[in-house]
């Protein structure tokens, strides 16, 4: 087992910077997405989109009980997928 | 044989299980103890998390408060899961390539500030004992009804059992018999909603089921609607309570979901980062396969009871009392009353229980007319729903007890867990980091036993009272954490400007406020009776004292870039560190101490 308390003084490179920025728009687009599908669809924009049916009552209650969730869940594994892609694009990935 | 020795059994079974399992990956040392070395698979930890992190609350109480309520508490369901997003994206990754076991050391060590650390072991304390608190309101429920006593003297119980089981092992223990739980506890959950959604809309997927028809060919929702509003509720999908609340509530459970210390542990414990980003992942699929049933079980169990007591439906007579008590199908009211959380009297003497809102004026001319004197399910608490569903739903005896046994896997997975993190706050934090730091490893897992033990013992004495119902408490600890761990750990990762004084002026005016929010309605440390004010009637606009935390948590982020603004910017080392945080090379293994 390796020790790693103390981090190496690394100075940011310039691919660095660019990672870390990439990375902050990608959480960016994720939280609009969340904030949408809950906030939105599920409390605030319920009225909006209330014409659309699902079984017995409308889409904003399908989103608040059910749809925010899988949205959850597929921004999560998303974020995975392409920050792992990020990482070995800009070789930052562990060894 | 009975139901008695059926639950026994059930119960017994699976706790011999978790013990053995406990016992046989004793943690030996303090690494051990803490974070189980590092072999831990992303799909395993997950199991173990989701285990660790669906409580009494999500197991017991939460399905109670959607059935009662209906749309409005859909908050507990996007709260509880929306959460993951922000500690996937905004925590987990850079909490594990820093790689230590707590959270107080990060804080610790981003703020070059033994202060710092201090605030955050007191922010995670109180936010840890809260919950313990509500687990054990939910302890107390189940092993009230399934050992047939009343509440209290199943919570003292509850307690001896919690504390027994929870000192055996430290993480390597608890997160193979968590593991062990979340099979019990999904289980238990699914079973029974399966059965449901089957009687009622021949879908064997609960969560499908909700939105399906039932016999008579009308979407299940519609009838529900219908017939809670025949007797005066509130329509169950449709949207009443405020909105703003309703917002704050939701977010206040999203930023404490990602503010838990004993859930961010948990990431700590994966091999890589890249293992903390698809762990959360995982944890969540674990975890959404009883939040999309639960929404299900809420919805039939509420179409269920409310036929139960009109049989012949809305507008024909009430159930009678000859039914209830000799009507096997009631046979579930009698078991419950042995609790004190349910209670019916035949208030107007006609021999029949007439179940309605009699607060609503349409339904005052129809008792009036009738000769009813008042709501005569005169008790009904919230946290039974799910342990008594089954039985309502008249299923096998073998599901009733697997449902109890499930009930208490979940209580007691998430005890242990935050029992692990208010244990290690103290000895390893505290004790090691603060006051002995010479301290031998001996000693340090003897004082984390004894902080076990205190936790427990005041967790059960004011779990007699509690602030609300289980899942209400375990909300108010999320506001808790919402509003002093969650935003310092996010400005320690994403701002390299914010310093030692921002970060603990931050937490303090975070917690400060909260806690004096939730005290003046909930009272003081939680004694009844010394709020001034009262949920119904907040002090600030509509604001209840459970949706304080995303409040807390603005006031957070604003004092502490304010502070750190108008004092020195952090040492060069500090900004290299967040630096190096943000990137995945180069993470090691997490390490204890210094």
């Amino acid at each position: 087992m390796s020790d790693h308390t103390t981090h190496p003084p690394t100075t940011m490179t310039k691919d660095d910077k660019a990672y870390w920025s990439a990375n902050v728009r990608i959480i960016t687009i994720c939280l609009v997405i969340w904030a949408t599908v809950s906030f939105g669809f599920g409390i605030i924009l319920r009225p909006l989109i209330s014409w659309i049916g699902v079984g017995g009552t409308d889409l904003g209650f399908w989103f608040a009980q059910q749809g925010s969730i899988l949205v959850f869940l597929a921004l999560i594994f998303f974020y995975a997928w392409r920050m792992n892609r990020l990482d070995r694009q800009y070789g930052v990935e562990e060894e | 044989m009975d139901q008695f020795t059926l639950n026994l059994i059930f119960v017994g079974a699976s706790f011999a299980l978790y013990i053995g399992i406990a016992i046989w990956a004793r943690a030996g040392s303090t690494s051990e103890f803490y974070a189980a070395g590092r072999g831990v698979h992303p799909v395993t930890n997950g199991m173990a998390t989701a285990a660790d992190w669906m409580s009494a609350a999500s197991f017991i109480s939460m399905a109670g408060l959607i059935a009662f309520t209906g749309y409005d508490n859909s908050t507990y369901l996007m709260g509880w899961t929306g959460g993951y997003v922000l500690l996937a994206l905004l925590l987990a990754p850079y909490l594990r390539k820093f790689g230590k076991f707590t959270v107080p050391e990060f804080i610790g060590d981003r703020f070059y500030s033994p202060t710092a650390r201090l605030v955050a072991v007191i922010s995670l304390l109180v936010a840890s004992l809260t919950y313990v608190i509500g687990q054990m309101t939910g302890v107390g429920v189940a092993f009230g009804r399934f050992l047939e006593v009343d509440n209290t003297t199943g919570l003292l119980i509850g307690a001896v059992v919690v504390f027994a089981y929870a000192v055996f092992g430290g993480m390597k223990g608890v997160t193979y018999t968590q593991v062990a739980q979340y099979c019990v506890l999904i289980a238990a959950y699914t079973i029974p909603a399966v059965f449901i959604s089957l009687q009622l809309t021949g879908n064997p997927i609960p969560a499908l089921g909700l939105f399906a028809d039932t016999g008579s060919g009308e979407p299940l929702l519609q009838t529900l609607d219908q017939i809670v509003t025949d007797l005066g509720f509130k329509a169950y999908t449709e949207h009443h309570g405020d909105t703003f609340n309703m917002l704050l509530f939701t977010l206040s459970l999203m930023i404490g979901t990602a503010g838990l210390p004993h859930v961010i542990m948990r990431f700590f414990t994966v091999p890589k980062v890249s293992d903390a980003r698809w762990s959360a992942g995982w944890t969540l699929v674990f975890i959404a396969l009883l939040y999309l049933t639960a929404p299900a079980v809420g919805a039939m169990a509420r179409l269920n009871i409310t036929q139960q007591f009109w049989p012949q439906g809305t507008n024909a007579e009430a159930v009678s009392v000859e039914t209830i008590e000799s009507d096997p199908a009631y046979d579930w009211m009698a078991t419950w009353q042995q609790t004190g959380l349910l209670g019916w009297e035949d208030k107007n003497g006609d021999g029949r229980i007439q179940y309605y809102n009699d607060a609503a004026p349409e339904m005052q001319e129809r008792a009036a007319a009738a000769g009813w004197q008042g709501n005569e399910l005169v008790n009904f608490n919230n946290d039974i729903l799910v342990l008594a569903n089954p039985e309502i739903a008249n299923l096998p005896g073998w599901v009733i007890g697997l449902v109890a046994a499930g009930g208490l896997a979940a209580a007691l997975s998430t005890a242990a867990g935050l029992l692990l993190a208010i244990s290690s706050a103290v000895s390893h934090d505290l004790v090691k980091g603060r006051i002995a730091p010479n301290i031998s490893e001996k000693g340090e897992l003897l004082s984390a036993r004894i902080a076990m033990a205190a936790a427990i013992a005041v967790a059960t004495y004011l779990g007699i009272n509690p602030p609300g119902f289980a899942a209400q408490t375990v909300a108010l600890a999320f506001g808790l954490a919402a509003a002093s761990i969650f935003p310092a750990l996010m400005m320690g990762i994403f701002s390299k400007r914010v310093n030692n004084t921002g970060a603990v002026a931050g937490m303090l005016v975070g917690l400060g406020v909260t806690v004096v929010y939730i005290f003046l309605h909930k009272g003081w440390f939680f004694v009844p009776g010394t709020n001034s004010f009262d949920d119904a009637d907040p002090l600030l606009f509509t604001v209840k004292s459970t949706s304080f935390g995303a409040v807390g948590a603005l006031l957070n982020f604003a004092t502490a870039i304010m502070v750190s603004r108008a004092t020195q910017e952090p040492p060069q080392e500090i900004q290299d560190l967040v630096e190096s945080v943000r990137i995945p090379r180069g993470a090691g293994a997490a390490t204890a101490g210094h």
